[in-house]
């Protein structure tokens, strides 16, 4: 069997979202960014809403996002996205408009962004990838380390005496009333991947029927920051990050 | 129609925002500048042209989201003062090099620090040398007047949008919060979205499938690519300062001695004028109007024809550093500025002329 034979419709089982560009991906071999990437561009290509689609990036391992995303895209200052986000949805409320963070620019420095974005119910999606990590920067001590966690700012353990508690920003959040829809995934597993594509879904959907703000993290592996074999970091991920972080949804609209 | 009104400065401005078309204002209060939210949520002009008026969580906040707008070729503005100005810079350093149109404007009080809320023109180094980090200019304007307050908002859209920069309205504290007739023009429509496609064609307002993706940002991580983005920069600079200098002559002509000064250390310097020629001082005022680009020009040609310049600044003297490097030393410049939100008197600046220029 050749090539010509393997790329015959018939045979063909997967293939990318149209709306990847042909861009290598800058992540590292293993990482759950270019997972949940794929997730978002399906999400919007099977909802036919790629020419009314806005991306906020941010500052992070996924600054480059816009490299990858066959969308119109802006590029925020680090932590700014949701505030960017609010302003373009205002403006043009009839565009889909998302904003893809991960937790240093969402749940550092971009905290008051985020809770006041989510507060005044901006409908809008924010998907946020928790890794525990500053991946981009080199493995530095996030918002969401966990306990004891040791990253090359904390590299005895984050003590939380010290170093204060990890942040568990998606249940703060998921308290306040404009936010309608509010869920916690993963994409390190098939099913986890099936979950997480029907959560982005569903928050795209909310964004449709100008539901408010949707939120939905997705606990990832840094196996780069984390020090780890890319199987050795989901197992990790598994035992140590999903105990803390349960998976599940927090938030879920209570009408029908 | 004209419509003639008694506004505050501040008042003026939002009421220029809403007639010049502009699609969003976003803010946070900060004294003395807050009148230009309230008086836009008061006239609530969601309701009548559909712009946009929101108060942001913080001045970071609010020029993220002049960002976010401004990528989709919306006209967007934010006001603040001083040490919010501060705050924002940042982002307008991120507009600058993403080159975003859009306007921010500044009520300047008196600093460092949280300083004082009387009027100052402590900012000038910050609006006119980069404030953000990098290599970057903003067009600066400094109305003088209430009814500048109201034109420079529509001067200021129409240079953001024909050089894709940021436009920095430098006033003060005293500008913002007199009031005095001013002369309204009238109601601009906001742009229609096929508008903005024709004048803003890199604005990310969803990829349709006749055109290459659009992308706003600052960054490029290849070092030749940034370089020669910069270096693009800086020849829009080069084109500003050759085409938008502005400036006002008053009594120039048979002048021995000129105050420079802006903004209303200019207004007070009219006034010492008429004290000084009383006593029989010929001297006149070149009040610059961009502060960036700097009437240099006109400034060296005056220098052949004075005795010396008194530049008039409410700070300890930053605009009279680029007096100096446009006479090039042909005639003696000295400053003379009160701060800490004091402000001079005419007397108190023919005084400071007599000592410094005439007798010094």
């Amino acid at each position: 069997m050749d090539i010509k034979d393997i790329i015959k419709p018939e045979n063909l089982v997967y293939s990318k979202s149209k709306l990847f560009t042909d861009k290598a991906l800058s992540y590292c071999p293993g990482c759950g960014h270019g997972t949940a990437h794929k997730l978002v561009l399906q999400t919007i290509e099977e909802m036919g809403i790629e020419s009314e689609t806005i991306g906020v990036a941010p500052v992070g391992c996924s600054v480059l996002a816009y490299e990858f995303m066959d969308i119109d895209i802006q590029q925020a200052s680090h932590g700014r996205a949701p505030a960017v986000a609010t302003a373009i949805k205002r403006l043009m409320p009839e565009k889909f408009v998302f904003t893809y963070q991960g937790d240093g620019d969402l749940a550092a420095i971009g905290t008051a962004e985020t809770i006041h974005a989510c507060n005044r119910g901006e409908n809008i999606v924010i998907i946020f990838i928790n890794n525990g990590i500053y991946g981009m920067t080199g493995g530095q001590m996030a918002p969401t380390t966990i306990a004891k966690m040791k990253t090359s700012t904390s590299p005895y353990g984050r003590d939380t005496a010290i170093m204060g508690n990890p942040l568990k920003i998606t249940e703060l959040v998921a308290q306040l009333p404009g936010v309608y829809y509010c869920t916690r995934q993963a994409v390190h597993t098939a099913a986890a991947v099936r979950k997480a594509k029907k959560a982005i879904r569903q928050a795209f959907e909310n964004q449709k029927l100008k539901k408010g703000l949707s939120f939905v993290e997705i606990v990832s592996n840094c196996n780069s920051g984390w020090k780890m074999t890319p199987v050795d970091s989901n197992i990790w991920m598994e035992n140590n990050m999903f105990p803390f972080y349960p998976l599940g949804d927090i938030k879920v609209p209570t009408e029908k | 129609m004209k419509e003639l009104r008694l506004m505050k400065g501040n008042e003026a401005i939002a009421e220029a925002f809403i007639r010049a078309g502009a699609d969003g204002y976003f803010g946070y209060p900060i004294t003395p500048q807050s009148e230009v939210l309230e008086y836009l949520m008061a006239q609530k002009p969601y309701e009548t042209t559909g712009m946009v008026v929101l108060q942001a969580e913080s001045e970071v906040a609010a020029i993220n989201m002049v960002y976010g707008g401004a990528g989709c070729g919306k006209k967007v503005v934010t006001s603040s003062s001083s040490p919010g100005i501060s705050l924002k810079a940042e982002g307008i350093s991120y507009m600058a090099g993403a080159e975003l149109p859009c306007l921010v404007v500044n009520v300047v009080r008196g600093g460092p620090g949280l300083g004082t809320i009387q009027p100052s023109q402590g900012d000038y180094f910050q609006s006119t040398k980069g404030g953000g980090h990098g290599d970057y200019k903003l067009i600066v304007l400094a109305p003088a007047s209430v009814q500048e307050m109201a034109d420079f908002a529509k001067l200021g859209f129409e240079l953001a949008f024909k050089y894709r920069t940021p436009v920095m309205i430098q006033s003060d504290g005293v500008i913002g919060q007199m009031m005095e007739k001013v002369e309204l023009f009238e109601q601009m429509p906001r742009w229609t979205n096929e508008e903005i496609k024709k004048i803003s064609p890199w604005a990310t307002v969803g990829k349709t499938p006749d055109r290459e993706r659009n992308i706003i940002t600052s960054l490029d991580l290849d070092p030749a690519r940034q370089e020669r983005h910069v270096y693009k920069l800086g020849a829009k600079y080069k084109e500003i300062e050759e085409n938008e200098v502005r400036f006002e002559k008053i009594q120039c002509d048979d002048a021995e001695y000129i105050f420079v000064a802006y903004g209303s250390s200019a207004r007070i310097c009219q006034k010492s004028i008429e004290i000084a020629r009383a006593k029989g001082i010929k001297v006149g005022l070149l009040r610059p109007i961009t502060l960036f680009p700097f009437p240099k020009k006109v400034l060296n040609k005056l220098a052949d024809q004075v005795k010396g310049m008194l530049t008039v600044e409410m700070s300890l003297g930053q605009m009279i550093e680029d007096v100096q490097l446009a006479v090039n030393g042909k005639v003696k410049v000295e400053h003379y500025g009160r701060v800490g939100g004091m402000i001079p008197s005419p007397d108190e600046i023919v005084a400071a002329l007599e000592q410094k220029i005439i007798g010094g």
